[in-house]
């Protein structure tokens, strides 16, 4: 099956996994910009990461023809150090011609805390003075809920058209808070702190199939860089007719990535 | 759509051994020494939530909602970077 990995940290990741999705029908992969585990100690740091991400990673990726695209910000987990969080967020601009950015993203929130929330806010100032979609990480675990409504209020206070904008991580308790305020909802498959497969297509199945994607958000943790496609085939068990996992799987993505001219893809 | 059996033949066996498993959690936090925190009454709280979802709900969100934060305003400032899996304030 074709599929479109829309949400992977592939900077934490292998070359033999992109043979892996390559193999398993992967035809394009998006990388956010995430937390590298550790606070970077220094707007240079960030620096490398993005041409990281816009310059090795799509090259390592066009080794097995994905093409690879990318999102960038400083990721809350950073920013609750404001006076740092906006210098790093004052080289961004420097790559956003860059071929395969697509947008601003992930940024969000993580403790819900006040600075967390001006950077957020910052980000999607950015994000409208160049007219770019964004990309947005919901809290783990107890923040979620929380968090997830502070996005969706911030956004409506900044005039965010939801059409651009997909929330991600969404889990039960928070799909419907984001899908019915317009916004696209991601859903991440992921061990222990996100859905399963089985509880990715329970979401479908209550809140049904548009403007929503899933994505394995596979990064330096333990995590599976094969999660979507493993979910499709368990659509299957389901019963879901191949045009809805195609749709969910393919289709959605791309509509909602092709908002962004830089998103071409052969498929 | 697969039917109620069929949704039992494909989920039946993973969810039981899940089951065992919590109700194994929970006699492993009895039999141990010292006191336990937050999580645990968070824990029971949450299967409460489950056996009985909040009108309109569904279990998996009674649940979520029964282990998330409802407080609504920005805290001043984060002490921690990683979550618990329950509010602090659970016990």
């Amino acid at each position: 099956m074709n599929y479109i990995e829309p949400h992977a940290h592939m900077v934490s990741r292998t070359t033999a996994d992109y043979e892996t999705i390559a193999q398993a029908g992967c035809v394009a992969l998006c990388e956010p910009a995430f937390w590298a585990g550790y606070d970077r100690a220094s707007v240079q740091g960030f620096y490398d990461y993005y041409r990281q991400l816009t310059e090795y990673e799509p090259a390592r990726a066009k080794k097995f023809g994905i093409p690879h695209f990318t999102w960038l910000c400083i990721n809350p987990k950073e920013a609750e150090d404001a006076v740092f969080a906006r210098e790093v967020m004052s080289i961004i601009p420097d790559f956003l011609d860059k071929p395969n950015v697509l947008g601003i993203g992930e940024i969000g929130l993580n403790k819900n805390t006040k600075n967390e929330l001006a950077i957020f806010e910052e980000h999607v100032e950015i994000a409208l003075k160049y007219e770019l979609p964004i990309l947005i990480h919901t809290p783990h675990l107890e923040d979620k809920l929380k968090g997830t409504r502070l996005i969706v209020d911030a956004l409506k206070n900044a005039g965010v058209d939801p059409a651009t904008t997909i929330v991600d991580h969404v889990e039960e308790h928070t799909a419907g808070i984001v899908l019915d305020a317009g916004f696209w909802a991601g859903m991440t498959l992921y061990p222990e702190s996100k859905c399963t497969p089985a509880r990715a297509i329970d979401i479908l199945e209550t809140f049904g199939n548009e403007r929503i994607w899933m994505n394995s958000a596979c990064d330096w943790g333990i995590s599976d860089p094969l999660a979507v496609i493993k979910c499709a085939l368990e659509m299957r068990k389901r019963k879901h007719p191949q045009a809805l996992i195609d749709k969910v799987i393919l289709e959605n993505p791309k509509e909602f990535l092709s908002q962004s001219p830089k998103f071409v893809i052969e498929s | 759509m697969p039917t109620k059996k069929e949704i039992l033949d494909l989920y039946f066996m993973d969810a039981r051994y899940k089951l065992i498993d919590i109700a194994a959690f929970l006699d492993r936090v009895d039999r141990h020494d010292g006191d336990a925190d937050f999580r645990h009454p968070a824990f029971l709280k949450a299967m409460e939530a489950m056996q009985s979802p909040a009108e309109g709900k569904s279990r998996a969100q009674s649940v979520l909602e029964s282990l998330s934060d409802h407080s609504d305003e920005p805290v001043e400032a984060a002490t921690i970077q990683f979550a618990f899996g329950a509010p602090t304030d659970s016990q």
